[in-house]
């Protein structure tokens, strides 16, 4: 689908400030190439958050250059960040699932929106849950899943309309540590199969346990990238 | 847009509507309240200004020669000269005399009636009836023009009547269609509010602001147009029923009602694009703030 050249994710001297005056990112500038596992990683404010929404173009910078996947949030315009937006599956820490909707149907929903049709989501559908290893679970209803089930349909559910990247803010916070290591397990085949991933953690031991790149972040500003672990590894900047 | 899509917009429409029962019922009555009075005032001005129009066919103002005038056909130019003067015709007396036996058959007073009693007149027909009192007083001030009769006082009557109907159904008019707009917008809003992680998510995973709109733009319209077609049957139930009862009244009886079915056609046409109108500019003011970014 996408060239591999346009298929990145760059932040260049990026600086952000909130509506009520709160400057969240103080000058970043980062690169993740296509194919690529990145968390990151910092203290609780930091601005972690407000990078993947600067990725998402759910806010704006201001000042400096975001580009995703070919598309730059310097000149995007209204019609063309849906389109931006199909480029990333997003995974957030509270699953957020439509609670009166089949697994089935959460992916149907999602894969509908963009257009697809009921046959498209019957052939991609049991892949993408095969994949995650619920394909028995298709016609249960969200509640009736463990929280490791329902995270593993919302990393089903960023996958399913076939994204260049995967984000995920805090993907295991609700999850105890077995789960964890279960679903980051699940993320990194997932890279493997292709698909970019960022993810934001504050999970030492796990970033520690798969000695993947690790971005650091404090108050706004990228105080370390290494490869290996949390601060400690070797330092490139 | 996709066939398939199609299918899907109406279908979540139509749930929208009925998960707000009560609210969409509330917002159907409002839009057929709306669009009753409309259509009743609008009904009203236009059977007030065909009576106008026959009014103004029938009302031919008399202008009297003076007895003694030699010669009343010079008049004619003079007349017809006089703003807001459609038609000027002389009618002497013997035509006079002939028309009156015409009109009264029955009457043999007038049959033996020396026309020489009668006076030479003009008929003149005047273009804007409103102005029917100025034209009549330059008429009256021709020289050699005795004295005129015009039913002003009627034509006066209807035109206020008229205009009365006008200010009073446009303001209406007006503050019903805010109302019904306000009230299907907040029905709307209460199924997007609903919806509103559904909304999210489809954001999140880039569907375009069209395709987000569409079930609620559906959700607006069907409201429109069911409120359009229950006023329509309302409207029509209540014309008939007040034509009869025009048509029955022993003081009413001399208007005539236009038939409903000469006008059916521009009421439901008008009722549909007026329903349709409020539902949608309802749904659309509703869903703007979850479609910002
Ligand atoms: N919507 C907002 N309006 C104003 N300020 C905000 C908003 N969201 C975040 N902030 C502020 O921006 C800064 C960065 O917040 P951000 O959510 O990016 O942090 P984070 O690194 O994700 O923290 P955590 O680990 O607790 O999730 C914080 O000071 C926060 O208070
Ligand atoms: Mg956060």
């Amino acid at each position: 689908m996408l060239e591999s050249e346009s298929a990145l994710i760059e932040l260049k001297d990026v600086e952000m400030e909130y509506d009520n005056g709160t400057k969240a990112i103080r000058g970043i500038s980062l690169r993740i190439d296509p194919g690529e596992f990145v968390f990151l990683v910092g203290p609780s404010g930091s601005g972690k958050s407000t990078i993947i929404k600067l990725l998402t173009g759910e806010v704006e910078p201001n000042a400096g250059r975001v580009r995703v996947n070919g598309f730059s949030t310097r000149n995007i315009s209204e019609r063309q960040i849906p389109l931006m937006r199909r480029t990333l599956g997003v995974i957030f820490q509270d699953f957020r699932l439509i609670e009166k909707k089949t697994v089935y149907d959460n992916l149907a929903f999602v894969m509908r929106a963009v257009g697809a049709s009921a046959k498209e989501s019957r052939k991609r559908i049991p892949y993408v849950l095969e994949l995650v290893g619920l394909e028995k679970k298709a016609y249960s209803y969200p509640d009736e899943l463990s929280g490791g089930e329902q995270q593993r349909v919302a990393i089903a559910r960023a996958l399913v309309n076939n994204p260049a990247t995967i984000i995920a803010d805090e993907p295991t916070g609700n999850l105890d540590p077995e789960r964890s290591l279960e679903l980051m397990d699940l993320l990194v085949k997932i890279n493997k199969l292709g698909t970019t991933m960022v993810v934001v953690t504050h999970e030492k031991d796990l970033v520690d346990h798969f000695g993947k790149r690790v971005v650091t972040i404090d108050s706004g500003r990228v105080v370390n990238d290494s490869v290996g672990g949390y601060v400690g590894g070797r330092i490139h900047v | 847009m996709s066939k398939h899509n199609f299918g899907y917009f109406i279908h979540e429409g139509v749930s929208n509507m009925f998960s707000h029962g009560f609210m969409s019922f509330a917002a159907i009555g409002i839009t057929v309240a709306c669009l009753l009075i409309m259509g009743t005032f609008t009904l009203v001005a236009v059977n007030a200004n065909g009576l106008l129009k026959d009014l103004e066919r029938e009302n031919e103002m008399l202008a009297f020669v003076e007895e003694d005038f030699a010669e009343p056909k010079n008049l004619q130019s003079k007349l017809a000269a006089i703003p807001n003067v459609a038609s000027v015709t002389f009618i002497s007396r013997q035509q006079a005399m002939e028309r009156f036996v015409e009109q009264y058959p029955d009457e043999e007073m007038f049959r033996d009636l020396d026309p020489n009693i009668l006076r030479d007149r003009f008929s003149i027909k005047v273009a804007d009836l409103e102005r029917i009192s100025q034209t009549k007083a330059a008429v009256d001030a021709v020289d050699g023009i005795a004295y005129v009769n015009a039913s002003e006082e009627i034509a006066g009557g209807f035109i206020t009547l008229r205009n009365v109907a006008t200010v009073v159904c446009v303001a209406l008019i007006a503050i019903l269609f805010l109302v019904s707009v306000f009230i299907i917008s907040n029905t709307i809003r209460l199924t997007t509010f609903d919806r509103r992680e559904e909304i999210a998510i489809m954001r999140m995973v880039g569907a375009t602001n069209g395709f987000i709109r569409w079930p609620f733009v559906y959700e607006g319209f069907l409201m429109g147009f069911l409120g359009a077609s229950v006023a329509f049957l309302m409207e029509w139930g209540l014309y008939e029923a007040v034509a009869q009862g025009v048509s029955t009244s022993d003081a009413m009886q001399l208007i005539e009602v236009i038939p409903f079915k000469e006008l059916w056609g521009p009421v439901a046409g008008s009722f549909a694009g007026a329903g349709i109108f409020i539902g949608v500019g309802g749904s659309l003011s509703a869903i703007r703030k979850y479609l910002q970014v």
